[in-house]
């Protein structure tokens, strides 16, 4: 596979903004959208009518003629969403990278604003979520994305012997970060073993703290040449490279229909990436991966090559996810487990953050690090350095 | 079909839960087959023309030899549990208080890579929890049966469930 041409460090996330994390915000989804985009813009030091790329999910409320009217951009020339729920993120800011990487625009913003705390639980619809595939699945009472990744886990555990302890490692470690983020919203919430296995079952062999959170909230990025990074009032934070990943008969969120279910998007995201990329796995300082649920952080450790297929339950022991003596911290800021979920975009400002040097739990003289989508739904990856 | 609805992704019909609740599935022109097949006791699989490869669930083209030649095969309904989930609360009713129930993955003896989401019952009449969770087990022995629902506007479905061999 030979990397992408000219993309290599070509371009920078230059602002990021967040508003608050909450169980309910008062503004709408759109009001939150425009603020947070206008006030990365206010990070970057760029005035928000030189935006002339924006980039979104599917699943997101706001439209680009929406946000254009209210935050006074002047001509958008490159527009694009990306689908797939929380799959979309990296590749939402991947999309703007390209685009200004090409010369098809020189401001680009990315963002996500969703009310998921306040707004209904997606899978309450049952109109929308009988189509293909669900036809094929809700009937039987598996109505929810937990039980659909559930169906994953037991799977995994029985042909790898991973156990709710190594559930609970990733759930602990990504509690840890959030304890040090007073951003988060479990940030004044510790969590310790006997809790975890405490709590209630969701769908077993998930418990309710295998699960993320249901949040309100918006984030955003800018992305510019790399040339103008460097003029700009923060270090540049490079996009090194950017992947997708779509496997051969993959079906979404309910993947048991093809040969090998358990290597998911991570993987064929993965062998891009790092084609794309002048490091590998063995480079990575720092890692936000998509946690919508703990053991997607176990597929993804594997699928992104940090370790050998089968064996991310034993590499999530002896505290080697968590900040500062594991290997590779994962989710410096909580995550969607215990800082917010907002589809994951919170993952790529706390990338971008590391690679500042200013998260809360700061990574010491980090200068890479990955940020990845949702696995089990066609998704996508940044390597970001300094 | 009386209540088609246009659309270009081919879907026939969404009719509605059954009478007691569960939902049923929105039949598309590709799945119907498979469908109708179930009302007679039938488990059938959507069959390439061309190349003989089976795939599930049905869809237009065949991905190994890119054929539209399509029709489908009747299969035994033999397999094993490839895996399983207890769901509880928060759920839609009736499943919530059904609730813990089970939902396994089924890998057909014939065809290990085809493979069905269903449930554990005991028999064609059986309630999704009757089974204590505590017993089932992957790579357990199951066979097809067939429970049939009704809609208050007096159409079927029926819905392929597992029991024990």
């Amino acid at each position: 596979m030979s990397p992408a041409v000219g993309f290599q460090d070509a371009t920078a996330i230059a602002g990021i903004a967040q508003t608050a994390f909450s169980k309910h915000l008062e503004p709408t989804e759109a009001e939150l959208a425009c603020t947070v985009i206008v006030d990365a813009c206010s990070d970057a030091g760029i005035d928000p009518s030189e935006i002339d790329a924006l980039c979104s999910y599917t699943m997101e409320a706001t439209e680009e003629v929406d946000i254009v009217r209210n935050i006074g951009c002047g001509e958008i020339t490159f527009f694009s969403q990306i689908g797939y729920g929380g799959g979309a993120g990296c590749g939402v800011v991947g999309h703007a990278a390209l685009a200004v990487a090409s010369g098809q625009a020189e401001v680009a913003v990315a963002w996500r604003s969703r009310k998921r705390g306040s707004g209904p639980r997606p899978w309450t619809s049952t109109s929308v979520q009988l189509r293909v595939p669900g036809a094929w699945t809700r009937p039987f009472g598996m109505l929810r994305p937990v039980d659909e990744i559930a169906m994953l886990t037991r799977r995994y555990m029985h042909e790898y012997g991973a156990t709710r302890d190594h559930l609970a490692n990733v759930a602990m470690a990504v509690r840890k970060h959030a304890n040090m983020n007073p951003a988060a919203i479990m940030y004044d919430k510790p969590m310790s073993r006997d809790d975890y296995m405490a709590s209630r079952w969701v769908s077993e062999p998930l418990c309710l703290f295998d699960n993320c959170l249901e949040t309100d909230g918006a984030l955003a990025c800018v992305i510019v040449s790399a040339e103008r990074a460097r003029d700009l009032r923060h270090p540049p934070v490079y996009v090194h490279a950017f992947a997708q990943g779509l496997p051969p008969e993959h079906q979404t969120m309910v993947n048991f229909f093809n040969e090998d279910p358990l290597t998911g998007p991570a993987w064929a995201c993965a062998r891009r990436l790092w084609a794309n990329a002048a490091f590998g796995p063995e480079d990575v300082n720092v890692a936000q991966i998509y946690d919508a649920f703990s053991p997607l952080i176990l597929l993804s450790l594997e699928g992104y090559g940090f370790c050998k297929r089968g064996e991310a339950g034993p590499m999530t022991e002896n505290g080697n996810l968590e900040w500062e003596k594991g290997s590779l911290p994962v989710n410096t800021a909580g995550g969607g487990l215990s800082e917010a979920y907002v589809h994951g975009f919170n993952l790529i400002n706390e990338g971008v953050r590391q690679m500042r040097g200013t998260s809360t739990a700061q990574v010491d003289g980090a200068e890479t690090c990955l940020v990845t989508s949702g696995e089990g739904v066609p998704t996508s990856a940044l390597l970001l350095r300094r | 079909m009386s209540n088609a609805a246009a659309f270009s992704g081919g879907y026939v019909a969404n009719r509605g839960p059954s009478e007691e609740g569960y939902l049923m599935p929105a039949v598309d022109e590709e799945g119907s087959f498979f469908w109708e097949g179930t009302l007679l006791g039938e488990l059938r699989i959507q069959v390439c023309n061309s190349c003989g490869k089976l795939r599930h669930p049905p869809r237009p083209m065949c991905p190994s030899c890119r054929s539209t030649d399509r029709g489908w095969k009747q299969v035994a309904g033999a397999g094993t549990i490839w895996s399983f989930v207890v769901p509880h609360p928060p759920l839609l009713e009736p499943y919530s208080s059904l609730a813990p129930y089970n939902v396994i993955v089924v890998a057909l003896d014939e065809h290990p890579t085809i493979r069905f989401v269903g449930n554990l019952v005991s028999g064609p009449e059986g309630e999704l929890n009757e089974i204590d969770p505590a017993t089932i087990r992957i790579g357990e022995p199951v066979e097809v049966v067939f429970k049939r629902f009704h809609r208050a506007d007096g159409s079927e479905e029926a819905l392929p469930f597992w029991v024990r061999t």
